[in-house]
Formats: structure tokens, C-alpha cells, sequence
């Protein structure tokens, strides 16, 4: 019987717990930052400046630079927080579905409405 | 002594509330779940509650992990909505009910739990998506906001969150004030959102767990939430506030009416509304004794 604490084994899945919430925290702190409009436009007039201000990791920031999100989950980011960042990249949910699974939008949408068939 | 009423939950995916800001309630993509909601506006106009107590999940605007609540209720006697980042326009503040607020933290600490009491509090899309699907037209009627972590692991479990519902139900019965009161649920169902399981949707088990939900909740309430990630995603994890909902209403429920819709944005929909079965008058008199 699988381990009630050990979410590592659902494929595709990894569990925001102590452990990503740790190492994630500067970039989820910058990312929270995204609730309020300035500090959108700061992040967009200077991201390295940005990011440094908020002590990211060598790792978060690489992530960052390429876009890649599979990479900042990874380096802890939650999703929740990440969301804000997509919104100021003008990516929403299912644009970060089809770059995580590697799919075309197309594709990803197709697959949405095949789970409701 | 105050009532409750019945049960109403609703996903609150954040694009919902881009298509009302936008008007397209009855575009062909978004019309399948927002039509569902006619029969609910109904009900609501039926049975005119005095007051609505919500479970739902902040997704990183009042909560950060800096301070990661397990369960916060609020207290305040307005909630405000703000700026979440990516684009959703800010919505009215609604009113709250500090009076029952304060009577629900009485009573849910008194039976053990261990709340966080929040006399400010923003409200994000979990809150504000629900209100304005279910009253377009906006409403004065007060609320009681319960917000349950899903963010941060560990969660607490599907079998606390239902005791958590039972122990607020308990303290509302309780308050002495003719009220008509109204749980709410918002999340779910099954969706991913992170990972390269995003996209996960698992129609088979929403479904059984609909069922479930009104029959059978202690079914649910054996499962860790590992599995329930396994079944119904990292975010259909939201399904907690389903339970805790349900809790409140009692032994016995009845479904008035359902509206499953696959999908919305990366999610399973589901519009639910419930009322609980009046004991006496449904069961046999040997029963009553």
C-alpha cells in the first residue's frame, strides 16, 4: 500500500509539500509580488534586477529566463503563484498545460474535450 | 435559532470570471455551464437566505507562505476583492456577518479545531466567481468566508474537513438568531494545472464521487489525500470544500440539481445545489424514537 505521505509516485505529479515549499520560497515570495500593478512593470522593466532584489536561486532564475516551467516547479515554485507570472508573460492555464506536457494548444485543448466524451 | 437551508457548490475557475466580465454567458464554449445555474438562481429566489457561510481555497492573494493557515475564518464586517495578478477585473466588496463570524470561531475552536481568525481578509476568484455566478446582479446578503489550504502540503484531511463541517453546522444551530442560512462549497472538480499531468480530468471518478458526496460521504472521508490527488488532480483536491460542505447539511441529503461540464478552461465543472432531508418528515415513525 502506497505511503500516505509520499506523493512522488503519481506520474506527472509532484505535491507542493516542505520540501519544494522550502526551496521555492524566493521565487514564490517574487511571485506573490505580482498581486499589485507596479511591481509588474518592475519585473517587465528589468527582470534580472528583479529577480536578484528577491535573492532567486541560480536555478529559479535560469527558469525563469527560458520560460520553463516545468524548471520552476522544480526549483519549488507553486503553481498558484506561478500563474501570476504567466499573467504578466500573457500565458493563461492551458498555454502552461501545453508547454508542460509538450503538446500544441491545439492538442491540449482537443485532449480537454476528449476527457469529456 | 438559526437554519440551515441547504448547500450550493460551484467550481471558481478564474476564466469564468473573465467570460462574465466580457458577457459571454451565452457563448457556445461557455453557455454548457452557465446555463446550469437558471435553476439555482430559482432556488435562491425560493428560499432567500439571511446569510452564507463558504468554504473555499486562497490561492496567493491574502495568504502567502509565509503564513499558511490550515483553516482561517473571517471576521470582518466587509470582504474585498483585489488585483490578482493576471488581469481579472476587481469586484465590489461584500458584506459580512461578524456576529455569526465570531459565534462559528466560538464554536469550532471550543470543539478542538484550531482556527485562524482574520478580521481583514482579500477574497479571490474562489470567492468572488461563485457570488457573481450565482447572483449576477450582485447581493447584500452577508457572508461568512471559511478558507481551507490547499496550497501547501501537508493538507488537512478529507475526514477533518468533514468534521470541521459538522462542527460549524453545529455552531450555527446554535446561534440565537433567526437566520436562514446557506453553506457554499467552491473548487473542483478534477483538474491539474502543474506538472506534465497537467490537463488531468477524470470524468468516471467526478462522477462517482457526486454520488457519493450526497449518499455516502464517509466514502470519501477514508481516502488520504494523496489518493485524491491520484483521482482528481493536484487542484481537483479543491473537492475538500465539497465535504466540509456537505458535513454541515446533515445525515441526509437531497440533490436538487446537478450540471456536470467537461471542460471549463483545464477543469471538470460542476454547479451543485442540495438541501438537507428533513428526518422526520422523510424516515419512519419507528425510526423517530
Amino acid at each position: 500500500m502506497a505511503d500516505p505521505h509520499d506523493f512522488h509516485d503519481i506520474p506527472g505529479t509532484s505535491l507542493f509539500d516542505s520540501r519544494l515549499a522550502m526551496k521555492g520560497y524566493a521565487l514564490n515570495k517574487m511571485c506573490f509580488s505580482f498581486n499589485e500593478a507596479e511591481n509588474r512593470a518592475a519585473f517587465l522593466a528589468d527582470e534580472e534586477a528583479y529577480m536578484a532584489r528577491f535573492h532567486l536561486t541560480v536555478d529559479q532564475k535560469d527558469a525563469v529566463r527560458q520560460r520553463d516551467v516545468l524548471g520552476m516547479l522544480a526549483a519549488g515554485g507553486n503553481v498558484y503563484y506561478l500563474a501570476k507570472l504567466a499573467g504578466i508573460l500573457g500565458l493563461n492555464v492551458q498555454d502552461l498545460g501545453a508547454m508542460q506536457t509538450g503538446m500544441t494548444l491545439e492538442d491540449f485543448k482537443e485532449m480537454l474535450l476528449e476527457a469529456g466524451r | 435559532m438559526a437554519r440551515i437551508i441547504g448547500g450550493i457548490a460551484t467550481s471558481h475557475v478564474p476564466a469564468l470570471g473573465g467570460a462574465i466580465a466580457k458577457g459571454l454567458q451565452k457563448d457556445p464554449y461557455w453557455a454548457p455551464f452557465f446555463d446550469g445555474f437558471g435553476k439555482a438562481h430559482a432556488w435562491l429566489a425560493e428560499k432567500k437566505p439571511d446569510a452564507i457561510v463558504m468554504f473555499y481555497n486562497d490561492h496567493g492573494l491574502n495568504f502567502f507562505l509565509d503564513k499558511m493557515p490550515t483553516f482561517a475564518i473571517g471576521a470582518a464586517p466587509e470582504y474585498h476583492n483585489a488585483d490578482e495578478g493576471w488581469g481579472l477585473p476587481v469586484v465590489k466588496p461584500f458584506k459580512g456577518d461578524p456576529k455569526l463570524s465570531w459565534a462559528i470561531i466560538e464554536g469550532t475552536v471550543e470543539d478542538e479545531f484550531d482556527i485562524t481568525t482574520c478580521q481583514e481578509m482579500l477574497v479571490d476568484h474562489a470567492l468572488t466567481v461563485p457570488m457573481q455566478l450565482l447572483w449576477p446582479d450582485g447581493t447584500t446578503i452577508p457572508i461568512v468566508p471559511i478558507a481551507i489550504n490547499t496550497v501547501q502540503y501537508p493538507l488537512p484531511s478529507a475526514q477533518r474537513c468533514f468534521k470541521l463541517g459538522q462542527s460549524v453546522a453545529k455552531a450555527i444551530k446554535a446561534y440565537d438568531a433567526d437566520l436562514d442560512v446557506l453553506m457554499m462549497a467552491t473548487g473542483g472538480l478534477s483538474h491539474q494545472l502543474d506538472g506534465e499531468r497537467a490537463g488531468f480530468i477524470n470524468k468516471d471518478y467526478d462522477l462517482k464521487f457526486l454520488d457519493q458526496l450526497i449518499d455516502c460521504p464517509e466514502e470519501i472521508c477514508k481516502l488520504d489525500n494523496r489518493t485524491l490527488v491520484e483521482l482528481t488532480g493536484t487542484q481537483g483536491v479543491e473537492l475538500l470544500m465539497w465535504l466540509a460542505m456537505r458535513a454541515a447539511l446533515g445525515d441526509r441529503v437531497e440533490r436538487i440539481h446537478q450540471n456536470y461540464h467537461i471542460p471549463i478552461s483545464n477543469t471538470a465543472a460542476c454547479l451543485l445545489v442540495t438541501e438537507p432531508v428533513n428526518a422526520q418528515a422523510r424516515r419512519p415513525v419507528l425510526e423517530l424514537v
